[in-house]
C-alpha cells in the first residue's frame, strides 16, 4: 500500500490511505507545535501501527520524540521482547513508567486477591512520568470505535494540571485545525488513530507488513476460563475454586496487563485469517477480552476522567 | 475502498437514532455485547423499547438526560465504502456541535418527519450543511409508514424543501422516502413505495461521487514541518531538507515551478517523498514531503503554490463566524489567537457586519454581539499575512479557528468569504 503510489484513477485514496494521511498529519502537527511530546508504546497492535505511522511521518529523519511504556510488571514476555527490539531498531529512546516502582515507593497500593489487577493504578506512574519528564503532548493509540466514552473524545484531548479529562468541557475540533495550546502543567493527549476501527488496523497491518508480537496469532497456551474469558496462566493470577488450567489454541485481540487481558479461542494464525475473523465477529474486542472494562456502564469515562489513557 | 464522511443532524423525534441504528445494525457494525448493554440499560430505565440512541450517547450526562450533547463518531463499512458518521444533536442550542461535525463531511443527511413536513430545524440543518460547504445533501423523508406511504405527501415535502434550497448554495440535492423503523429504503428498496424510482439510502451513500469534490486545480501546500535528518552515521542524508505537509489543494509534481509564500522566492519541486519512496504526484489530502531544487528559506506556516495560481495574501479578511463558547459573547474589538492552515497569528475583530438568523436567514445589521451558537459576518485583521482562498473554493485554505488567549479554548469557527474590500 502507499499513500504514495495511488494506482486508482480520479485521484482517489483508499480508506487506508486516507486514514494514514490523517494520522500522519496529526503526528506532524504535534511534533511541530509541542516542545516535549512522547508516544505511548505498549507493544500492542494499535501502538505498533501508531509507531509505524510516526516513523513514516518523519522519514528519512529519526523519530523526533521518545516512546513510553507504562509497565504494569504483569507482562507477556513476547510483548516485552517485541517492545525492546522495535525500540532498538528505530534507535528511539524508551521511557518506562513502572507500576512496580510506584508500588515499591508506596505511591499506590496494589489490589490484592485472586482478581487483583494493576490496570487502574497505571494512571499514577503515567501521570508521574508525564510530570517528571515535562511531557506536554502524549500520543495514545486509542480508537473511537473501542468504547462509547472514547467515541466522543477529541483527537487533541486537553488535560488539566491533574491530568484529568472533562468530557463536558472539550474544545470544539473543526476541519484539521487542531488547537494544542496549553498552560504550564497541563498537557494534551493526542489520538492519531481516532477514526480507525479494529478491522482497519488489521487491514493496515497486512497492507504495510507491520510487525506484531506473536501472541496476536493463534498459538497453544495454558489458559483457564473466568467470567466467560480465557485468561493466561501466569505467576500473578491465583485460580479460584472450580477454575482449571487447560491447553487451548488461542490468540489475543488486545494486549494489556496479563492478569486481565483475555484470549479468544481461534485457529487464526495468519493475518488473512485474522482479518476474516474480525470482519465477521459480533463482539467488540474490549467486550471479549478486557475484564477491566466491565466495571460499570461508565467504567471507561470514570477512569479517563482520572487521567487514564 | 473509499472513505465517505457524512454528518447527520436531528433529534430522537425525527427517528435519527433509529436510522443510524439500522444502518449500523444492517451493516453489522453493532456488536452483540454493545446491543446487550443497550438492552440492559433500556430495561433498567423502563424504556418501552430498546433505545438505540444509547449506542451513541456515550457520556454519563447524556445517558442521564437522554440527550446527545456532543458529536459522536460512528463507523461502519460495506464492501464498497468505509463510512464515518458524525452524529450531531439537532437542537439549536447545539449548533456548534453541528458545525463541528459538518466541517469535515462529504455529505449531510437531513431528516424530515413526513407527518410534520419541513420545519424550522430542517431548514437550519440544510443551511448549516451548505454554509460548511458539504457538497451533497440527502433529505430523508422519514416515517413514510405513518402517512400511508403517500407519494403525494412525499412530493409536497420535496417541493417545499426545493423552494427553500434555491436560496442556498446546494450542489447536489436528493430526496429519499424512508421508514427507518421498518427499514424501507434504508438498506433495501421498499416494497411499500413502488412509485419511488430512486435507490435506497445505503446504495446512495455507496454511490455518491465524491472524488471530484476536492479541489484538484489550485495547488496549495502549507508547510507543516521541516524534515532535517540529524544522523551522524548517514552522510547521504546530511544535505536532506524536506518540507512535510498535507496537500490542501491541486496536484503537485516534481518539475513544477513553484513559489514559496510569504518570501515570494521561486524554485521548482525536485522530488516528492513519502516513507514508501518518491512519488510522481501528490494531491489532497495526501501527507507527503516536498523537496525543492533551490536552497530557499522555508519554514512552518509558509505556503508552496504554483507561480501563476496563488492564493490571496493578506491581513484583512471577511468571514462568516460561528461563535462556539458560552463564556462571553463576541464583539467588535475582540483580540484572539487565530489558526489558519499551519499558521498561528493574532486577529482583531474589526467589525461585526450582521448576525444571521439561521432559521430565517434574516440579517440583523444592528446586532452588536454574537453569543454561543450564533453566526455572523465579520471583518478581521490579522497580525501576520494569511495565504487563503474562498471557503467555497477550498475548504482547507478557506477555514480558520479563533482561540481565546486567556483560556486557550477554541471559541470561533471561521469560513472565509474573501479579502476585505473585494468580497
Amino acid at each position: 500500500m502507499s499513500t504514495s503510489a495511488p494506482t486508482q484513477p480520479d485521484y482517489e485514496l483508499t480508506h487506508l490511505q486516507a486514514l494514514e494521511a490523517e494520522a500522519i498529519h496529526v503526528i506532524r502537527e504535534v511534533a511541530a507545535e509541542f516542545e516535549r511530546p512522547v508516544m505511548l508504546f505498549s507493544g500492542g497492535k494499535d501502538s505498533a501501527v501508531m509507531l509505524h505511522l510516526a516513523v513514516k511521518a518523519f522519514a528519512p529523519a529519526r523519530l523526533p520524540f521518545p516512546v513510553m511504556h507504562v509497565d504494569t510488571g504483569h507482562n507477556f514476555a513476547e510483548v516485552i521482547e517485541f517492545r525492546d527490539r522495535r525500540v532498538a531498531e528505530l534507535g528511539a529512546r524508551l521511557v518506562v513508567a513502572s507500576v512496580q516502582d510506584a508500588i515499591d515507593a508506596g505511591k499506590v497500593v496494589a489490589e490484592t486477591g485472586p482478581r487483583a489487577s494493576r490496570n487502574r493504578i497505571q494512571t499514577v506512574p503515567l501521570l508521574e512520568a508525564i510530570e517528571s519528564h515535562g511531557f506536554d503532548a502524549v500520543f495514545g493509540g486509542a480508537r473511537r470505535d473501542e468504547e462509547k466514552a472514547r467515541a466522543k473524545e477529541r483527537v487533541f484531548s486537553f488535560r488539566d494540571d491533574f491530568g484529568q479529562w472533562d468530557p463536558k468541557n472539550q474544545r470544539p475540533e473543526l476541519w484539521n485545525l487542531y488547537n494544542g495550546r496549553y498552560r504550564k502543567g497541563e498537557h494534551i493527549r493526542v489520538f492519531p488513530l481516532s477514526n480507525w476501527t479494529e478491522l482497519d488496523i488489521w487491514q493496515y497491518v497486512a497492507a504495510e507488513d507491520v510487525e506484531l508480537p506473536s501472541i496476536y496469532f493463534a498459538h497453544t497456551r495454558r489458559v483457564f476460563q473466568r467470567d466467560g474469558m480465557w485468561l493466561a496462566e501466569s505467576p500473578w493470577v491465583t485460580l479460584l475454586d472450580g477454575e482449571e488450567v487447560e491447553e487451548r489454541t488461542v490468540r489475543f485481540r488486545t494486549v494489556g496487563d496479563a492478569t486481565c487481558t483475555g484470549a479468544i479461542e481461534s485457529p487464526a494464525a495468519t493475518l488473512a485469517a485474522i482479518i476474516e475473523e474480525t470482519a465477521v465477529t459480533r463482539i467488540t474486542e474490549r467486550g471479549a477480552t478486557r475484564a477491566d472494562d466491565r466495571i460499570s456502564e461508565a467504567g471507561m469515562e470514570d477512569r479517563k476522567r482520572e487521567g487514564y489513557f | 475502498m473509499e472513505l465517505l464522511r457524512f454528518a447527520t443532524a436531528g433529534s430522537v423525534d425525527d427517528g435519527k437514532s433509529t436510522l443510524i441504528g439500522r444502518l449500523l445494525y444492517d451493516s453489522k457494525a453493532i456488536f452483540e455485547d454493545q446491543l446487550e448493554a443497550v438492552e440492559r440499560t433500556s430495561l433498567a430505565r423502563g424504556d418501552a423499547y430498546t433505545d438505540l440512541a444509547l449506542l451513541t450517547d456515550g457520556l454519563r450526562a447524556e445517558r442521564e438526560q437522554g440527550i446527545t450533547i456532543d458529536v459522536a463518531y460512528r463507523y461502519f463499512a460495506t464492501p464498497k465504502r468505509k463510512f464515518i458518521i458524525a452524529d450531531t444533536p439537532g437542537h439549536i442550542q447545539y449548533t456548534r456541535n453541528m458545525v463541528t461535525g459538518a466541517s469535515t463531511a462529504d455529505l449531510a443527511l437531513v431528516l424530515i418527519d413526513a407527518r410534520r413536513g419541513v420545519l424550522e430545524q430542517s431548514r437550519r440543518h440544510a443551511f448549516l450543511a451548505t454554509l460548511l460547504g458539504i457538497p451533497h445533501l440527502v433529505v430523508c423523508v422519514n416515517k413514510m409508514d405513518l402517512v400511508g406511504w403517500s407519494q403525494e405527501r412525499f412530493e409536497e415535502i420535496k417541493a417545499e424543501f426545493r423552494s427553500f434550497a434555491m436560496r442556498l448554495d446546494v450542489h447536489d440535492l436528493s430526496f429519499i422516502p424512508i421508514s427507518a423503523l421498518h427499514g424501507d429504503n434504508v438498506v433495501e428498496r421498499s416494497a411499500n413505495m413502488d412509485w419511488y424510482e430512486g435507490t435506497s439510502l445505503l446504495h446512495h451513500l455507496e454511490e455518491t461521487h465524491i472524488a471530484s469534490d476536492r479541489n484538484l486545480i489550485d495547488a496549495r501546500f502549507p508547510v507543516q514541518y521541516v524534515v532535517r535528518p540529524q544522523d551522524q552515521h548517514n552522510h547521504d542524508l546530511h544535505d536532506y531538507r524536506g518540507y512535510a505537509g498535507t496537500v490542501a489543494g491541486g496536484v503537485l509534481k516534481p518539475g513544477d515551478e513553484v513559489v514559496v509564500l510569504p518570501s515570494g522566492l521561486t524554485t521548482t519541486i525536485a522530488a516528492i517523498d513519502s516513507a514508501d519512496g518518491a512519488v510522481a504526484e501528490a494531491f489532497a489530502p495526501m501527507a507527503v514531503t516536498v523537496r525543492l531544487a533551490d536552497d530557499v528559506d522555508v519554514s512552518r506556516g509558509d505556503m508552496i503554490c504554483r507561480v501563476r495560481n496563488r492564493p490571496h495574501v493578506g491581513q484583512d479578511i471577511e468571514a462568516m463566524l460561528c461563535w462556539l463558547t458560552p463564556q462571553g459573547d463576541l464583539r467588535a474589538g475582540a483580540k484572539l489567537a487565530i489558526k489558519h492552515t499551519t499558521r498561528w497569528g493574532r486577529a482583531l475583530i474589526k467589525d461585526l457586519q450582521y448576525r444571521l438568523d439561521i432559521n430565517t436567514l434574516h440579517r440583523d445589521e444592528h446586532a452588536g454581539t454574537l453569543a454561543l451558537n450564533e453566526i455572523g459576518r465579520v471583518s478581521l485583521r490579522t497580525t501576520v499575512p494569511l495565504f487563503f482562498d474562498e471557503y467555497r473554493r477550498n475548504r482547507a485554505t478557506g477555514s480558520l479557528i479563533l482561540v481565546d488567549e486567556a483560556t486557550n479554548n477554541t471559541v470561533g469557527a471561521g469560513i472565509i468569504l474573501g479579502p476585505t474590500g473585494v468580497a
